[in-house]
């Protein structure tokens, strides 16, 4: 039977110096797993955000899991140390309180255990239990928050979250939250529109990929979000794996070893979902990053087979992009050990 | 449909050739080389014309560009800035922006250091896109924003390059930044800092 979620208590871990996270077995097995076939090439992969099934990523619109409330504290640490990881251009207060708005009621319906929202006209009180929270405010009065909407919400809401407003047919990344990206810098990004920001992708604009998921992304109608899976590996557990820091982190690059790699080397797996706002027209694009080890992923044979084959596979230039030479070769024979060699079945759901 | 071009950096922004066009006032902003832009067009100009244009100059080559000098001067502009560099520059282009009048028509020509820093001067001033033109003229030189440590360094001609504020060596990436007038760097050698490649002269 499939274990919700809410089933299990949230772990006490870190995503820095001793990395004790770790997925319980469940976890694992409800991971959106980003490969639907034994190989890998971009592509505008963009479905229906709609509510799945029990026991995967996807049964709740925005998804809340053992992880969150260390998440959490993680995120806190990164403002701290750089409070330029949440910027939001004058013009987008009101996509942060359709944000807020947006995720007080999706979490408030799918998980009242733990949150709730009452609202009597604009006055509204917010109940965050795992966080300890409980706030009255007055919606679209600033000043009855301790920070401005947008990071007021997404200091409590699991990923990181990007608003996008849309002016002369494009999309500006003119808000977000960034604390735990696959290195890329909001400061840098910010203001930027959606062919820029993507700059530094290879192959995918010779494809034609970006024209066409922006296409996409323009036609998103409020009620109806959208989503679809990225990836890339990280070594150690590590949300905060941005180009800021990445003097700090970039060493740990070169630690795999065949002894290590099943546990500290992991499939880094982004949820990237959006949503058209109500008052702005904004979209909300929210990026969720799952960990999984390559140790995790040996308890499914299914896709330690693929991630094998989609290793062995990869283009060159992909690879580097997304910084895997270090470490592809030693996590191939790892995984080779999995590979039976015969045919996986269809889609991304284990057998 | 075009298809992108493989050597273009979509993040940066396309630059053109000066055309004067109609307007109420024409504010000409040019570094070292970029004055000759200014000269060039003023032959198939009106002799009048820059009665009602302002032309700030940034001159940080002086042994070389002081027949751009004395060509500006003769153009009977009553406002003719110049000035030792982008920076002295800027204050006096942000009040000139800053008291525009309607129809002002802003003309960008140089480094892109110069074309960068003007732009974001405009725009910080609310100046309309359409209301600037730029044309890319001397040198290739980059100016880079540290992912690091933010500080910017001016002129960087090499690959990698050196950051000015913090010393780590960065790899400056084909990625453009607007609001920062800037290319990013980040740091090459991050994986091992003992492996320090050789710096090339490639953007000079």
């Amino acid at each position: 039977m499939a274990t919700s979620a809410k089933d299990l208590p949230f772990r006490e871990e870190t995503f820095r110096d001793d990395f004790t996270f770790k997925n319980s077995p469940e976890t694992v097995l409800r991971a959106p797993f980003p490969f639907d076939k034994d190989s890998y090439m971009y592509a505008v992969n963009m479905e229906l955000h709609r509510d799945g099934r029990p026991g995967t990523a996807y049964e709740a619109p925005i998804d809340v899991d053992e992880h969150y409330v260390s998440e959490m504290k993680d995120r806190a640490l990164v403002l701290d140390e750089d409070p330029l990881r949440y910027q939001s251009l004058p013009h987008m207060t009101l996509a942060g309180w359709d944000t807020l708005e947006l995720l007080m009621t999706c979490k408030a319906e799918t998980y009242p255990e733990w949150f709730s929202l009452t609202r009597d006209g604009d006055n509204w009180h917010w109940v965050n239990r795992p966080m300890g929270i409980d706030q009255h405010f007055v919606f679209g009065d600033e000043s009855t928050l301790p920070y401005a909407p947008l990071e007021y919400i997404t200091r409590q809401a699991q990923g990181d979250f990007c608003v996008l407003d849309e002016r002369d047919g494009n999309l500006w990344m003119d808000a977000g939250m960034v604390t735990t990206q696959a290195d890329w810098s909001l400061d840098f990004d910010i203001g930027m529109n959606f062919f820029e920001w993507h700059a530094p992708v290879p192959l995918a604009h010779e494809k034609g990929i970006f024209k066409r998921a922006l296409k996409y992304l323009l036609s998103i109608q409020q009620g109806n979000p959208a989503r679809r899976l990225n990836w890339t590996m990280t070594v150690n557990p590590r949300l905060d794996t941005s180009p800021e820091n990445y003097h700090i982190w970039g060493p740990e690059n070169t630690h795999i070893t065949p002894e290590n790699v099943a546990d500290k080397l992991f499939l880094r797996i982004e949820l990237q979902s959006f949503w058209r706002l109500p008052r702005s027209n904004a979209l909300l694009f929210p990026i969720r990053c799952y960990f999984l080890s390559m140790r995790d992923l040996s308890t499914v044979p299914k896709w330690a087979t693929r991630m094998h084959r989609v290793l062995q596979t990869l283009p060159p230039e992909i690879a580097s992009y997304k910084g895997l030479d270090n470490y592809r070769e030693i996590a191939i024979n790892w995984l080779s050990q999995f590979d039976d060699g015969k045919p996986t079945s269809e889609g991304p759901h284990p057998d | 449909m075009s298809q992108p071009d493989d050597s273009a950096i979509l993040s940066r922004p396309r630059y053109g050739t000066l055309s004067p066009v109609e307007a109420n006032f024409h504010v000409f902003v040019a570094d070292d080389s970029g004055g000759e832009t200014i000269l060039s067009l003023a032959q198939s100009l009106p002799d009048d014309f820059f009665n009602n244009a302002e032309i700030i100059y940034v001159n940080t080559d002086s042994e070389n560009n002081q027949s751009v000098i004395d060509g500006l001067e003769a153009l009977g502009c009553p406002r003719l800035y110049i000035g030792p560099s982008i920076a002295a520059a800027l204050p006096r282009l942000r009040t000139s922006l800053d008291r525009m009048r309607m129809g002002t028509q802003v003309y960008l020509s140089g480094s892109e250091s110069l074309l960068g820093m003007a732009t974001m001067t405009a725009m910080e001033a609310g100046l309309d896109h359409q209301a600037l033109q730029t044309e890319h003229r001397g040198s290739l030189a980059r100016r880079v924003q540290c992912v690091h440590c933010k500080g910017i360094t001016e002129n960087v001609t090499t690959q990698p390059a050196d950051c000015d504020h913090c010393g780590l060596l960065l790899f400056v990436r084909d990625h453009y930044s607007r609001r920062a007038a800037a290319f990013q760097g980040v740091n090459i050698n991050a994986e091992d800092p003992s492996d320090v490649p050789a710096k090339e002269e490639i953007y000079s």
